[in-house]
């Protein structure tokens, strides 16, 4: 008997093997349990909103109830200028705060910026919602689309300064010396060789603020509001997929609830053409070699 | 130390004639917060030729290369004291312009570092930040930048591919025509070949002994016989003190301190 096969050896060779395989089993349970609810949620929003989609549901405004057909041409665009306001106020203030806390926070106000951008993240988006109705909807006495924007842009916030100062950090110090030892200012250096060996990652992170806010629902009911026609004004209140789908998901109605599986179906969908599009358009093509 | 004077024999060293001082460093002290990583350094850089600084890890050589362009300035609680004077003007002057000063000494890193970007781009980088060309004239510089760093012919095909696809001796050669490329006067290099196999070494070091004909080089490097091969002068550190300097001859056949001696003959470091 070798010095590897010890007394008793056989059975702690067993209890390992059991215990190594019991974990794994457990794990395998975990990932099904985690993607089952994600897979369900697709299945159904699929299954259900699949016969409402035509040709109408994308050119057609709602028609009042009892009317067929119609559809939600108004709160597609609606949702699509909303996502839009809502990333020039977002992005800007998003990408150049977290190029700011990974560059220079590595003080008490970073640490600050820092502290409070995560509780901002962890902030409900109803609260937003009230927030920017206090400050932009009272004083102007209506409900809009620049309200709407204003609140889901800072929704968006945190999440993309968060993550693009955590890529920006992961960018090596080699590369930052290179450019500064060939003359380069520290501004030039950071838009120049640091963002754009970051980019993957910074897109990954404004794609993560895109869709949670795409999807909200809460604040824009206080912010947009709604309405049952076009409205391409950002003064004006302004239909939305999720405000859409939460009103006509409520009613008694069925052809209504039928339209708001369908929108929810497009709701999905539009997300996920967005990240397909923006992975596509920001491909590394110079991806970095670790 | 046979290995070492075989080689310098080989070369046909003798005394280095005397070039022009292209920089001088006085009373060069250096700290990293509280640790006195630089201690009362003096050295004179001559022009147009190679020097080497050898010495263990931590001895202060990289500190002391990066003193040079002020690319020490970038570090947290970082302080220098003393003089290095470039063509007799002190570059920790407060007037100078660092950004100036680093188009005139550039630097080579220990590992090949180029931009995710393509080839072109690359050596394309340094000249469009100075504005020193555009268009036709910026590509008639980047040939010309590449054919200088002798990669010219492995890649005018593949200008618009990533940096990332060449090999590691190819991208240092690259990093070095990405600096050729806004007119230095001076290189540094900070253990260039630490991380390329053999045969890219030699490429790298036959690529100096071309450059020294134009440009002033100061390398760090732990290979000893590669100072001995490419340099003319030789500065040896140990713990933050410049303890001999000398022609390389000298340094390598006949050092004048024990500590020299001990460390070229492999008794430490």
């Amino acid at each position: 008997m070798s010095a590897i096969q010890a007394e008793g050896s056989r059975l702690w060779h067993l209890r390992r093997k059991v215990a190594n395989s019991l974990m794994w089993i457990v794990a395998v349970l975990c990932v099904l349990a985690a993607i089952l609810p994600l897979v369900l949620v697709l299945y159904y929003v699929i299954a259900q909103g699949a016969s409402g989609i035509n040709l109408d549901f994308f050119t057609q405004l709602p028609k009042p109830v009892g009317e067929p057909g119609g559809g939600m041409a108004n709160a597609i665009v609606g949702s699509l200028i909303l996502v839009g306001l809502a990333s020039l106020v977002g992005l800007p203030i998003g990408i150049l705060g977290g190029i700011y806390l990974a560059e220079f926070g590595n003080n008490r106000f970073g640490w600050t910026v820092r502290f409070l951008a995560d509780v901002l993240n962890g902030v409900p988006s109803i609260v937003v919602g009230i927030f920017i109705w206090a400050m932009v909807v009272v004083p102007t006495h209506r409900l809009s689309g620049m309200a709407g924007g204003a609140a889901l842009g800072v929704m968006m916030i945190p999440t993309v300064m968060r993550t693009t100062e955590e890529l920006v950090r992961l960018v090596p110090m080699s590369l930052r010396e290179a450019s500064l030892s060939l003359g380069a200012t520290h501004w030039r250096t950071v838009l120049k060789v640091v963002l754009v060996a970051a980019k993957g990652g910074v897109v990954t992170g404004i794609l993560l603020a895109v869709s949670r806010i795409a999807g909200e629902a809460a604040p824009l009911l206080l912010t947009a509001g709604s309405t049952s026609f076009w409205s391409t004004r950002i003064d004006q209140p302004m239909p939305s997929l999720p405000v859409q789908i939460f009103t006509y998901a409520i009613q008694p109605y069925e052809d209504w609830q039928r339209q708001a599986w369908a929108a929810a179906l497009v709701l999905v969908s539009l997300v996920f053409v967005l990240s397909v599009a923006a992975r596509y358009a920001t491909r590394g093509r110079f991806r970095m070699v670790r | 130390m046979v290995r070492t004077s075989t080689i310098l024999a080989q070369r046909g060293a003798g005394q280095p004639e005397a070039r022009a001082t292209k920089i001088a460093v006085e009373r060069l002290n250096f700290y990293y917060g509280r640790f006195h990583a630089l201690k009362n350094v003096n050295l004179t850089i001559r022009e147009r030729q190679i020097t080497a600084l050898i010495g263990p890890s931590g001895c202060g050589k990289s500190t002391f290369l990066r003193a040079l362009n002020r690319m020490n300035d970038i570090i947290e609680g970082a302080r220098t004291e003393g003089e290095v004077r470039l063509d007799g003007e002190d570059i920790y002057n407060r007037e100078v312009d660092v950004v100036a000063l680093r188009r005139r000494v550039g630097m080579v890193f220990q590992r090949p570092n180029p931009f995710p970007m393509s080839v072109f781009e690359n050596v394309a980088y340094g000249p469009r930040i100075h504005g020193l060309a555009g268009g036709s004239d910026l590509e008639d510089l980047v040939e010309e930048s590449l054919k200088r760093a002798a990669l010219w012919d492995e890649v005018k095909d593949k200008l618009r591919n990533s940096a990332f696809a060449l090999s590691g001796g190819q991208q240092q050669r690259l990093c070095i025509g990405r600096v050729l490329a806004v007119d230095p006067e001076v290189v540094l290099m900070d253990e260039p070949c630490s991380a390329l196999d053999p045969l890219s070494t030699l490429r790298i070091e036959e690529l100096m002994h071309e450059l020294q004909q134009q440009y002033t080089i100061v390398i760090v490097t732990h290979n000893m016989q590669q100072a001995a091969r490419v340099s003319q002068e030789t500065g040896f550190f140990l713990h933050g003190e410049l303890v001999e300097f000398g022609s390389s001859t000298m340094i390598f056949t006949d050092p004048t301190d024990k500590r020299t001696e001990d460390y070229i003959t492999g008794r430490f470091g």
